[in-house]
Order: C-alpha cells, then sequence, then structure tokens
C-alpha cells in the first residue's frame, strides 16, 4: 500500500517534470551571463531584461498584442453572454448542435483557418492590419469564452431571476441586479482566457497581420538574429510569468465562483 | 376573515405544448385566509400558482385581484409575493440586503429601510443575522430570510410553492405551527401549494384538491375528511374503504342501499333508485369487536401495532379487498389485541358511510 503511493508519487514528479522542466530553461537561460543557451552556467545577469525593455520595437509590439488581446477577449465575451444565456436558460431548438457548430472552430487546425481567413480578406479586399488579427483571434476566442459562460450560467438556479421579478424589479434592473452580479466571476475568466487565447497565438497572426507585428511574431522575426537570443529569451520568460499569473487568476476567480455553488446546494 | 373574495381565477386554463396543465380553474380566494392548493405531483398546482405570480400566462381565463384584472401583468406589476421552493435566496448578497432587496423601489430613508428589515428580522427570529452571507445559513433559516424577504414588501397576496419540502420532519412540523401564526399575525391572504394532505390539513382555512389539471373539489379541511365528493378526493386525503352499492328505494331523503356483503343500509344522500353508487368508509370510523349483533363479520389477515393505534386488514366473505380498519389503543393492552385468524365484527356509527358517484 505504502510502496503503491510511493510509486504513484513518483510518477507525479516525473510526469510534472516532463510538462514543466522544458518551459522553466527559459527563464534559467535569461538570467544567464553569456550569449550561448549551454551548460555550465556561466553568471548570473539582468542584462538580457534590461536590453529588451531598451528595445523600442518590443515595446511597440506588447502594445500591439495587448490591443488585439483586449478588443478579441471584450469582444468574444459580449458574444458570448447572449449565447451562453440562451443556451443555458431557454429551450433553443437544436441548441445542442448549435452548441457544437460554435465550437468547430476548437478542432479545425489554425493553419487551415488563418489560410482561409486570409483568402476572404483577399477576397474581399480588406487590407491586413492588427484590426484584421483581432478578427481572427475573436473567431478563435468565442468558443472559449462560450464554454467558459455556458459552465457558469447552467449552475443558476432560474428562481433567482424570477425572484429578482417577484420583488418588484424589471427585467433590466434583474439583469444588472442578479445575473450580472452571479455570472461575474464567469465574465471575468472568460475575459482573461480570451486574452491569453489570443496574446499566445502565432499562426493567424502570422497570416493576418501586415506590417504592424503582434509580439510573437516579433520574437519570431528576431529568432534571426542570434545576439539577440538572449533578450528573446527574457521576453519569452516575461511573457510565461505573466501567463501563468493570469491562468492561475483567471482559475480562481472560476473555481471561487463555483465554490460559492457549492455552498448553495449545501444549504438548500 | 370576510367572506369577500379577493383573488379570483376565473376559468383559467394553460396549456404546455399537448399537455394540458390546467383546466378550466374556478377557485375564489377569500381576503384573509389561509388557502392552500394540494394534489399529487404534475396535477397543475405549481402552474397555477406561477399564474398568479406572473410567471405564466393563461391560454383562457382572466385572473383578479380585488377585482382588478391581472392576467397579463408581469410579476413586478402584482400585489403578491412569492416564496420559492428553493427559497431562491441571492447568493451575493447578505441577509440583510436578501431581505432589502424588494425595497430598492420604495426609495426608502436609509433609517426607515434599516428599521423595515431589523422587524423583518425580528419577526422571523433572526435578529442579529443581517450580516450574515446567504451561505451560512441552513435551510430553515433560509426558508425564513425568504419569508422576511417577501413579506417586508407588504403584499397582500403571500405565495408559498411546497416552501416546507425541503426541510426535515421535525423542522417542518415546527415550521407548520409558526406559519400558520404568522398568517393569522399578518393577516394576509396566504395560498400555499403542497403535495402533503396532512400539511395541507393541519394549516388551511380551506383547500382546493387538484388532479390532472382539475380543482375536484375547493372545502374546508373538516369537509374535505369528512365529505369529499368523489373518489379521487377521498382516496388523496387520508385512508378510505371503498363498497360497491346499488340504491333500491328511496324514503324522503334516505335512500335504500344494498352493500353486497355488508349488508343493507339507509343513508341519507340524492342518489335515485337503481343508481350504482360508491361507499366509503374511513378505517378509523370501524370498531371491532369479538361478538355483537347487527354488525359485518370478518376474519383479520394482518394486524400491525403502531402504539397510540393499530392497523387491521379484515377479509369480508363477498369483498374483493379486505377491509383497512384503524383502532386507537386507549384501554388496556390485553382487551386490544386481534391477531390474524380471529373472527371479528365490525360496526361503526350512521352516517359514516359516505356515497360517492360512480366514475
Amino acid at each position: 500500500m505504502r510502496s503503491q503511493g510511493a510509486g504513484l508519487f513518483a510518477y507525479a514528479i516525473v510526469y510534472l517534470a516532463f510538462l514543466y522542466v522544458p518551459v522553466l530553461f527559459l527563464p534559467l537561460f535569461s538570467f544567464n551571463n553569456s550569449m550561448f543557451i549551454a551548460f555550465p552556467l556561466s553568471g548570473f545577469t539582468t542584462q538580457w531584461y534590461s536590453q529588451m525593455w531598451a528595445d523600442a520595437a518590443v515595446s511597440h509590439a506588447l502594445f500591439n498584442s495587448l490591443k488585439v488581446g483586449a478588443a478579441a477577449a471584450l469582444v468574444s465575451t459580449m458574444l458570448a453572454i447572449p449565447a451562453a444565456r440562451a443556451l443555458t436558460r431557454y429551450r433553443v431548438p437544436g441548441g445542442a448542435s448549435m452548441l457544437a457548430f460554435v465550437n468547430l472552430p476548437l478542432f479545425i487546425p489554425e493553419i487551415v483557418l488563418g489560410i482561409s481567413l486570409l483568402i476572404l480578406l483577399n477576397a474581399t479586399a480588406i487590407p491586413l492590419s492588427l484590426l484584421t488579427v483581432a478578427l481572427g483571434h475573436i473567431v478563435v476566442c468565442v468558443p472559449f469564452a462560450i464554454t467558459v459562460l455556458v459552465s457558469r450560467f447552467e449552475g443558476f438556479d432560474k428562481s433567482l431571476e424570477e425572484a429578482s421579478l417577484d420583488l418588484g424589479e424589471n427585467g433590466w434592473m434583474t439583469f444588472w441586479r442578479v445575473t450580472f452580479p452571479l455570472a461575474l466571476p464567469g465574465i471575468v475568466s472568460s475575459l482573461l482566457l480570451s486574452f491569453m487565447v489570443s496574446f499566445d497565438d502565432f499562426l493567424i497572426a502570422y497570416f493576418l497581420a501586415g506590417s504592424d507585428v503582434t509580439l510573437p511574431i516579433y520574437i519570431w522575426g528576431q529568432l534571426r538574429f542570434p545576439y539577440k537570443l538572449p533578450s528573446v529569451l527574457a521576453l519569452g520568460a516575461f511573457i510565461l510569468f505573466v501567463s501563468t499569473v493570469l491562468v492561475v487568476f483567471a482559475e480562481w476567480v472560476r473555481s471561487r465562483g463555483l465554490d460559492h455553488r457549492k455552498h448553495k446546494m449545501v444549504g438548500a | 376573515m370576510s367572506d369577500e373574495t379577493y383573488l379570483n381565477i376565473d376559468h383559467v386554463t394553460k396549456r404546455f405544448g399537448k399537455v394540458l396543465a390546467v383546466n378550466d380553474a374556478q377557485i375564489a380566494i377569500r381576503r384573509g385566509e389561509f388557502f392552500s392548493l394540494l394534489g399529487p405531483s404534475g396535477c397543475g398546482k405549481t402552474t397555477l400558482l406561477r399564474m398568479i405570480a406572473g410567471f405564466e400566462f393563461p391560454d383562457a381565463g382572466e385572473i383578479y385581484f380585488e377585482g382588478m384584472r391581472m392576467t397579463d401583468e408581469p410579476p413586478h406589476m402584482r400585489p403578491s409575493n412569492m416564496v420559492f421552493q428553493s427559497y431562491a435566496i441571492f447568493p451575493h448578497l447578505n441577509v440583510f440586503n436578501n431581505i432589502a432587496y424588494g425595497l430598492r423601489r420604495e426609495r426608502l430613508a436609509r433609517a426607515e429601510l434599516q428599521r423595515r428589515v431589523e422587524d423583518a428580522l425580528v419577526m422571523i427570529k433572526l435578529d442579529g443575522f443581517g450580516p450574515r452571507g446567504a451561505n451560512e445559513l441552513s435551510g430553515g433559516q433560509r426558508q425564513r430570510v425568504a419569508l422576511a424577504r417577501a413579506l417586508v414588501r407588504r403584499p397582500k397576496v403571500l405565495l408559498l410553492d411546497e416552501p416546507l419540502g425541503a426541510l426535515d420532519r421535525r423542522l417542518r412540523e415546527a415550521m407548520q405551527i409558526e406559519l400558520r401564526a404568522l398568517q393569522k399575525s399578518v393577516g394576509i391572504t396566504f395560498v400555499f401549494v403542497t403535495h402533503d394532505q396532512e400539511e395541507a390539513l393541519s394549516m388551511s382555512d380551506r383547500i382546493a384538491v387538484m388532479s390532472a389539471g382539475q380543482v375536484l373539489q375547493i372545502a374546508s379541511p373538516r369537509e374535505l375528511y369528512e365529505a369529499p365528493n368523489c373518489r379521487e378526493v377521498a382516496d388523496f386525503i387520508g385512508q378510505m374503504n371503498f363498497f360497491d352499492g346499488k340504491v333500491t328505494g328511496r324514503d324522503g331523503g334516505m335512500a335504500r342501499i344494498d352493500a353486497g356483503a355488508l349488508g343493507m343500509m339507509e343513508i341519507e344522500t340524492g342518489a335515485s333508485t337503481g343508481a350504482s353508487v360508491l361507499l366509503a368508509l374511513r378505517p378509523e370510523k370501524i370498531a371491532l369487536s369479538a361478538a355483537a349483533t347487527n354488525s359485518v363479520k370478518g376474519t383479520v389477515m394482518a394486524a400491525a401495532y403502531l402504539g397510540e393505534r393499530s392497523h387491521y386488514n379484515i377479509d369480508v366473505p363477498g369483498l374483493n379487498e379486505p377491509v383497512s380498519v384503524a383502532t386507537q389503543n386507549v384501554g388496556k393492552i390485553a382487551s386490544q389485541g386481534h391477531e390474524p385468524g380471529d373472527t371479528v365484527h365490525m360496526t361503526w356509527p350512521p352516517g359514516a358511510l359516505v356515497v360517492l358517484p360512480r366514475d
């Protein structure tokens, strides 16, 4: 019994190492005082970080990514709220297949999606820009947003909204006083998740960006110059840190919401 | 309590697809009355309540509050408030804000709002619970908060959708008494939905018994129990023995009925000569004795001792079903016991038999 537990523990350690050790090389070498990415480490430095921050192109690409990410997150979440509500609150004819259809972009390879969007934009003569990148990201973000929000709305007791109507509030005030606050954890985690999906995306942005690029495309371009590699590592480590914080925060918000719901079930 | 109709449900019909949920319901609820809608699940009682609240709208018929037509008004325009089966306590608000929720539109001064909510908390014996989170309440406390949240708005009618269903038995019995006392003290009309006949009998001024969308009988608890108007009501409220009978002649208000194995009897009823009728007899109206004249003889098939009372199934030659009998164990134990196989004689007072139409 005991040795079996130890075996499982070891398995878990190996599993986690397999997942995260490669990623951890990024921050490790970003502090290494050498141009070359190789062991042994030659010393600690933060020069690659200062070099990165000094580079105006980096901050410009970063700002572009933030803009695109914020727009994609906001629009896809706003599109997803009524959809998720309709799918959970009302018996929509063909609701299940509609949900599957909306989720389809998740299963289309991004490269296919990128090429088709590019063809569409060319055909309609819309010039490539950060706007087209954001539009492409919305296509991929909406399924994530709907999935997060549906799981949030599903736990809703329908009588909470009815109680609000019964207590004298109209439909609009009921949305603001009951529906919105209860859905807020789901909305926040939908925003964060959509933002991350957009921020991390390379392929779609690669196809749909004009001359103005997002951060992943900028990084890809920098890899051609060996002397820039350490500062790219610093940038990667920075992105890794921010992503981790965001994802952990989104998950915390979501599980806090679920907790809320669980308590209610137990109490009832 | 006055006899004035306060809430008038006038020939209301509601369909869900092909299902007839409520069929031509006609109920006049009086001011200040504790009125129950009683029936098995799926009988349409909750649909009817939701139509009174404004969550559903009738396909036909009208609903009047104090003579005012409210059939199509949304819930927030009606002078009623509801206690939901799940209580629907807002999980993101504390107890104080849950109770104050419906007072926002009244634009009360801060002190007045505070006073109204505090009074409501005192009424439900939860004073000091205002800052508690909704998740920190027990089932019984949630139920009280739901009550206070509805009553603080001073509704003309309080609608209650099986509010005691989620509580355990002891708490439910305590809440039945409290709820009844509360209704008497606030003096407003309660419309109470339940499938529990004991609950309905013990709390209500009047009860409407519903089945399959139909209102079968509207009467006081005593009348429903002593004089049900059809087999379904008789069957649903308490236990009942049924016997077949045939009217063989009439003498003034009395009908002479041939009840087969039970013999010939004279009962006051309007049934005409030649009519087949159903005779209903409550188990506890029957007295058992070892020997008696002018009685029905039978054999004890099964006996169950239940403390303050005993139940027997008595086989009577000529009857398909055994007769169920309940006796109070008031005397000494030795004088009470009837064992399976014993021959017993059944007697009942005149008037105990209820004559029902045959379905």
